[in-house]
């Protein structure tokens, strides 16, 4: 059997020159090669920088990191963080743990599906605005809690999340 | 002459507008003239007054609050640099009884200084604790944790002292401190509170953590929810490192310690310690069998400390006040403070510090004034998702873990989540059997699988569908997770299912004698 280097296998590692993405992949998981387990947070750093996972993170950390395939792909398939589908504009989490529903988040979630007209977990059709369930922001006390393209607010009623996306959309229409 | 006037920059002051405020307060100062410093303190943790302002008055801090950015004007024409009378003053911060009345040790210094001031920090008995652990011997500093009765406060209630006695009895150089900074259970956000509001105890009993049990190196691992935990812990850590306190020559004493903070990525399982330990390790976050106990063969297979954020944020006020004045407080074998947490449907949401034993009356009535709705208190959950749901019949249970336990539930972290008389039981028991689901590791059958046919079970019994022989189907399935569940979150999920059932069985369309027969 001959050799053959990654870039020829399916789904193997990318020849870095042809592919910006992966070598800047490659360089991500290369700054962190030194530390110990580090697979975290260079999954972390790759989504910070792209907002998701490009395709060749598995193969290309996999290779740097001297893990399977299928050791990376199983911890990024495990962590609900990371994605592999670019996140939406604008981003809405709600929170369903006990103390918020105490106080109507679940009412609040049915708000949000309905007025997006989206399902928890998807995004709308033009990606503007995705819908996703959080368990907890650690704001028990002043619920129900709901993050609006990154940022917490408390006490959201369902008028209150309405105004937050509208302000979210046409702040990122005006930039 | 400027006046100091402080605003949190919790987050949960934030998401009720204290960033809006503080932004409105410069402006409107500046355009008055008015010479004013600002400083971020933490939260003082009476969160229904949040944005909760205080000035600095002659020394005395004179409290505003709940204050919008729409108030500033308004309050400084009324004289708020001078503490002068308002319908949202509440007097000198010191007096407001719902603080007064507490006996705060672990959260002493929370809301009163600048998070990342170590000035302000050492000023108000920062690093006392570190600096007698290092006058001491490890095992004299093992002894004075053990003797304080300082259990976990993460929820199981381990003693601290024997753990950290097996850790340094533990043959081997490398060893580790993990601070679980996990916290995933809804109720619970005094781990957060102190990250934020005074991160400099945290690393401080880590410290001494690391000289009691001979270990050099410390992780906090903290989840993902919580970035700006994040961003006041690097920002502490680089601090104590540039003070000599971090690093290679902790406070001149030649020993050596350093932390860093590494994140979650959203899996509410790796708040229990072994599998939080594969996640530090970069693996799925897969909960491991014990023994090996993580004490012996813990992170990367090394002798481990892990603790909670409050047990460690506990462990400075015990080496610089004595194990005795710690242990001073409490009841029976629960020693020392608990740092409680009123959440939910909760009138008075916050943090209430106080030695165990107080009862859930007081808590959820006397502090927290109630539900918010003005409900009647339908259900109260203690100790988290995980934790059994009570009735307003027993509310006058001591918060004690032995007299928890003998009532079926559980003290667990001091997270009590109130829910009034709209609440739905069987609506609330699908949940934890649904949450079970999403977030079990899927290692051990009972979790993975018993979570799922538990709401299928659950959805059988609310739609009428051979009630008596689910409810006797969906019981068994409760003693196969509670019996074979590998760990606490298939373990205990039963525990809010249960409880649902027997005390509020008409939710489920069951008679009270059908639940028991």
């Amino acid at each position: 059997m001959t050799e053959r280097s990654l870039s020829e296998i399916p789904g193997g590692a990318s020849n870095d020159a042809a592919d910006p993405v992966s070598a800047r992949v490659r360089a991500v998981a290369e700054s962190r090669i030194a530390e110990p387990g580090p697979l975290l947070e260079v999954l972390h750093d790759i989504q910070s920088e792209f907002g998701y996972l490009p395709e060749v993170t598995v193969p290309v950390v996999a290779q740097v990191l001297n893990l399977s395939r299928a050791e990376v792909h199983g911890v990024v398939s495990f962590y609900s963080d990371f994605r592999s589908s670019p996140p939406a504009d604008i981003g809405v989490e709600i929170c369903r743990g006990e103390a918020c529903q105490a106080v109507g988040a679940e009412a609040l979630v049915a708000h949000a599906a309905k007025s997006l007209g989206i399902g928890v977990g998807d995004q709308t059709g033009d990606g503007s605005v995705g819908l996703e369930q959080i368990f907890c922001f650690g704001n028990c006390a002043l619920g129900p809690t709901a993050s609006v393209a990154g940022r917490v607010h408390g006490r959201v009623t369902p008028e209150r999340l309405d105004a937050l996306v509208n302000e979210a959309q046409a702040g990122s229409k005006g930039t | 002459m400027t006046t100091t006037i402080y605003i949190p920059r919790d987050s949960s002051a934030r998401a009720v507008g204290a960033d809006e405020v503080a932004v409105a307060l410069t402006a409107e100062a500046a355009r008055r003239g008015d010479d004013v410093t600002i400083v971020r303190n933490g939260s003082r943790g009476m969160l229904w007054l949040e944005p909760f302002v205080e000035v600095d008055v002659e020394g005395t801090r004179v409290g505003y609050g709940p204050v919008q950015a729409d108030d500033v004007a308004g309050l400084l024409d009324a004289g708020l640099l001078t503490g002068a009378d308002h319908a949202l003053r509440h007097g000198a911060v010191s007096e407001i009884a719902w603080l007064a009345r507490q006996d705060r040790l672990t959260y002493a210094r929370m809301g009163v200084i600048d998070p990342l001031d170590l000035d302000d920090y050492q000023a108000h008995g920062g690093l006392a604790g570190l600096r007698n652990a290092i006058a001491l011997t490890p095992q004299g500093v093992v002894d004075a944790v053990a003797a304080s009765g300082l259990r976990g406060r993460g929820g199981a209630g381990f003693p601290a002292g024997r753990k950290w006695q097996t850790v340094l009895d533990a043959p081997g150089d490398t060893k580790y401190i993990c601070c679980n900074a996990d916290e995933g259970d809804s109720g619970t956000y005094a781990d957060r509170m102190l990250m934020e509001g005074d991160p400099f105890t945290l690393l401080e009993g880590m410290t001494i953590a690391g000289l009691a049990v001979g270990a050099t190196q410390g992780f906090i691992y903290l989840r993902s929810e919580y970035p700006d935990a994040r961003d006041i812990l690097r920002e502490a850590i680089e601090i104590a490192r540039g003070f000599g306190w971090l690093g290679a020559d902790v406070l001149g004493s030649g020993r050596t310690f350093d932390i860093d903070v590494r994140m979650g990525a959203g899996a509410y399982i790796c708040g229990e310690e072994t599998s939080m330990l594969d996640s530090l390790e970069g693996k799925r976050g897969m909960v491991r069998a014990k023994p090996p106990l993580p004490a012996l063969e813990g992170l990367f297979g090394k002798p481990t400390v892990v603790n909670n954020v409050l047990t460690l944020g506990s462990v400075p006020f015990v080496l610089a006040e004595g194990a005795d004045a710690y242990a001073s407080r409490g009841l029976d074998r629960s020693l020392g403070t608990q740092v409680f947490q009123l959440a939910g449907n909760i009138k008075q949401g916050g943090v209430v510090e106080l030695g165990f034993g107080v009862t859930l009356r007081e808590l959820v009535e006397d502090f927290g004034g109630g539900t918010a709705s003005g409900r009647p208190i339908r259900a109260i959950q203690v100790g988290g998702p995980l934790g059994s749901y009570l009735t307003a019949d027993q509310l006058d249970l001591p918060l004690e873990y032995e007299t928890f336990a003998a009532a079926g539930a559980m003290v667990g972290h001091g997270g009590i989540v109130v829910h009034d008389d709209t609440a739905d039981m069987a609506r609330l028991a699908r949940f934890a059997m649904e949450f079970c689901s999403e977030e079990s590791c899927g290692k051990c059958t009972p979790c993975r699988v018993g979570s799922t046919r538990g709401v299928e079970v659950i959805d059988k019994i609310t739609a009428g569908d051979d009630r008596q022989g689910n409810l006797t189907l969906l019981l068994d399935l409760c003693d196969v997770m509670t019996d074979g569940s590998l760990c606490a979150m298939g373990g205990l999920t039963p525990m809010p299912v249960r409880s649902a059932i027997s005390k509020f069985p008409e939710d489920f369309g069951l008679t009270a004698q059908e639940v028991t027969s």
